[in-house]
């Protein structure tokens, strides 16, 4: 596994061999090596990911010395990525040239809230009624919720209309269109999840 | 648009073909690359500017033209590889941003005025 946070920007459009790909711009990396866990230590291998200059005031001191030991400033976003292939040293910064282009990766973020949503939206599900025949009023309904005097409840789980997205969403099968070092940028084939300037981490297959 | 996206697309399409500015109301013609097969020729597409679409590289543009009486529309992507060359033939004088009244009419109604431009070092 390899990955770097990054922010996104925010999607535009290229042309590749004649192709017309909708595209989102993530500004990837630098992202500093923080921390390092081994199995002797911390009983599995990962490494933690920094990204997003903060300003020292507003850190708290422990935070402040914890960028420190990786002789670095504060950064906003901290990611732990688990069993990194890159290998690396504390304090080592990646870039966004960990990926190149062609390859296939997953794109984690946080979906944009839709707020309180009916079943159709949130689930998919049809809705109950027709349009016409004297029916209204039905036709984003949920339906029946379950049976009747047995079991006399509503079985847990059951989807309904509520809260939608503002979740953690991870796409996969995405592909690296192009990666531009100098700039730290990368271009994602399609839409990654999440509102512009959201973080997201993105991650090999 | 924001700043970054500018950046990255000003880069990637430096190389890109510039075309003459134009607006809703123009009358243009649109040399298209075809490939057939492994050949390749050039199209054009001559007809009135109904609208423009977008900002910066993403910019799309419709053309009407009525072939045989009956109305042809094409939507090309300003910046596309496969656009040779875009050619203003006459520069219209036009009301409105979106020409989508043009779609009712046609014959002498459809006819756009045309803006008489002073000629001047500028736009000569």
């Amino acid at each position: 596994m390899k990955g770097i946070i990054g922010k996104k920007v925010g999607m535009t459009s290229v042309f590749d061999n004649g192709k017309h790909l909708a595209v989102t711009v993530v500004q990837a990396g630098p992202c500093v090596i923080t921390q390092v866990k081994t199995e002797e230590t911390d009983g599995y291998n990962a490494v933690q990911l920094a990204f997003d200059e903060k300003k020292e005031k507003n850190t708290t001191k422990p935070l402040v010395g914890h960028f420190k030991k990786a002789n670095t400033t504060p950064k906003r976003k901290v990611v732990e990525i688990r069993n990194f292939d890159l290998g690396g040293n504390l304090g080592d910064v990646l870039s966004a040239d960990v990926f190149s282009v062609g390859e296939k990766i997953s794109v984690v973020g946080i979906s944009k809230g839709k707020g309180f949503q009916g079943v159709v939206k949130r689930h998919g599900f049809s809705g109950v009624g027709m349009g016409s025949h004297g029916q209204h009023d039905r036709q984003r309904a949920p339906g029946s919720v379950g049976a009747s005097s047995d079991p006399s409840r509503v079985l847990k789980g059951l989807r309904m209309a509520g809260r939608m997205g503002g979740e953690r969403v991870k796409v996969a099968n995405l592909k690296v269109v192009q990666v531009l070092a100098d700039k730290n940028i990368i271009l994602v084939k399609g839409a990654v999840p999440g509102h512009n300037g959201s973080y997201v981490v993105i991650e090999s297959l | 648009m924001n700043h970054i996206i500018k950046e990255v697309t000003d880069t990637l399409f430096a190389e890109a073909k510039q075309h003459p500015d134009f607006k809703p109301g123009d009358n243009v013609t649109v040399s298209y690359k075809i490939t057939e097969g492994n050949k390749e020729r050039i199209q054009d597409f001559r007809g009135d500017v109904i609208q423009v679409n977008g900002v910066g590289v993403t910019t799309t543009f419709t053309v009407r033209k009525l072939s045989n009486g009956v109305g042809v529309e094409r939507i090309f992507p300003l910046f596309s590889p496969f656009v040779d060359k875009i050619e203003v033939n006459k520069v219209g004088r036009v009301r409105r941003a979106k020409l989508y009244y043009q779609r009712n009419r046609k014959g002498k109604a459809s006819r756009i005025q045309e803006k008489r431009v002073i000629a001047t070092a500028a736009n000569a």
